[in-house]
């Protein structure tokens, strides 16, 4: 289980947020919402361990993940604005080499993109594909192999009506087989039985 | 381990891919080297006694010309964070970065170096030891080039403030690469030139990548 007691971080000799407890349970979905620079993308940065906070800790069942950094890496997706893809590599080479650098099999990497309905484009260039598909191709990742926490910063974006219901469905699929999401979303990302967490823009 | 394997493979084919940094970086190493006699004028024996210094400081200035990508790129995708945060050291991914901008730099210009010294007339005895120099050099300076391009990744216009904060550190490579040339075409013993640029290899192997690794943190987390 996730969870932070206490949360604050100040970015800029400025309070972002301060005072957040936040927990989730395996199978639980939480959405993160609030105006533009209430700290969303950062509170996801933290809960992923690459942002220290000011104050406060975050837990995974119990142990400070700071005390191992490493350990909670390869628990967690963490997909953010960027869609960590090199356009001169082909779909099938970016996701192959995330799938080495993890560990996984490779093996994964056909049903990723296909999973991402991009299976016909493995062979095609991370460069020429259009926005949407990049984007897909950087959520094909969450795909590879099962870790217990995602975490999606706008996931969204750029993606078509039939593209943001294939993610809902895969967030669903996650969620069944017991895994968590924490996710910040301005808009239509529809997830069933979520929890929304409002952060306030401090002032 | 697979993930050191996976990232140097990785990083080895994008510089060797369209666009890449590899033909650049010989292109500038020659034309660099290729300029002096233009500027000096033709005399030989001349241009033999300068030859070290002029190709240290080619491949000097080569080296720094590629450093200011090394962690840029991948922070601009945002697989920089990923690379991070991916349950992997941050030193083992320094340590497979700089592999792959030394076997992808460094070692193309050692490649390329006995051609210079043919055409600067350095003798026979000059070019192998300019060689051996620059074989034992070139890590040095990826690695401790890591760590002024982990300082800068995310400013702007960051090749310049690598230049200014990275070369200074060179200057030992520097003394003792171009020195060890000169010394073998004097006929007088090397082998302290060569085990100083060995030592400072070694020095640099920790301090590099640990160094590099916490200025990565320090930008990015």
């Amino acid at each position: 289980m996730l969870a932070t007691t206490g949360l604050g971080i100040i970015r800029g000799e400025r309070a972002v947020f301060t005072d957040i407890d936040l927990a989730v349970e395996p199978g639980e979905a939480v959405v993160l919402r609030g105006p533009n620079g209430a700290g969303k993308s950062t509170l996801l940065r933290i809960l992923a361990g690459l942002l220290s906070p000011t104050v406060g800790r975050v837990t995974w069942d119990g142990a400070a993940i700071a005390d191992d950094r490493e350990a909670h890496g390869r628990r967690l997706r963490y997909a953010g604005h960027g869609d960590a893809l090199k356009l001169a590599l082909t779909a099938f080479d970016n996701l192959a080499f995330w799938a080495r650098f993890e560990g996984t099999p490779v093996e994964a990497v056909d049903d990723a993109l296909d999973r991402l309905g991009l299976g016909a484009l493995g062979m095609l260039p991370a460069g020429v594909m259009s926005a949407g598909q990049k984007r897909r191709l950087g959520l094909a990742r969450l795909a590879l192999a099962p870790r217990p926490l995602w975490l999606l910063d706008e996931p969204t974006v750029s993606l078509d009506a039939a593209s943001v219901d294939l993610l809902a469905g895969m967030i669903w699929d996650h969620r069944a087989a017991g895994g968590m999401v924490v996710v910040a979303t301005h808009d239509g990302l529809s997830l069933p039985n979520a929890r929304t967490f409002v952060l306030e823009k401090a002032a | 381990m697979s993930a050191f394997l996976a990232l140097l493979r990785r990083d080895l084919r994008l510089a060797f891919a369209q666009g890449g940094s590899v033909g650049l970086v010989i292109g500038f190493f020659v034309i660099a080297a290729t300029l002096f006699p233009l500027a000096s004028g033709p005399e030989r024996a001349e241009l033999a006694r300068v030859a070290p210094a002029v190709i240290w400081i080619g491949a000097l200035l080569a080296t720094l010309l590629s450093l200011d990508r090394l962690f840029q790129a991948d922070l601009e995708d945002g697989s920089l964070d990923l690379l991070l945060v991916g349950g992997t050291p941050s030193s083992v991914v320094v340590l497979a970065k700089c592999l792959a901008h030394w076997l992808s730099t460094g070692l193309p210009l050692v490649l390329v170096s006995p051609l210079l010294g043919l055409l600067l007339g350095l003798d026979p005895v000059g070019i192998v030891m300019l060689v051996k120099t620059l074989l034992l050099g070139t890590p040095t300076l990826s690695l401790i080039g890591a760590v002024g391009a982990g300082l800068t990744v995310g400013v702007r216009r960051a090749g310049i403030l690598i230049a200014v904060l990275i070369l200074p550190l060179y200057v030992p490579v520097l003394i003792f690469g171009a020195g060890a040339v000169d010394l073998a075409a004097l006929g007088l013993d090397t082998g302290p030139s060569l085990a100083l640029l060995g030592a400072v290899l070694l020095v640099s192997l920790p301090v590099g990548t640990l160094g590099a690794a916490a200025a990565l943190r320090l930008a990015v987390l």
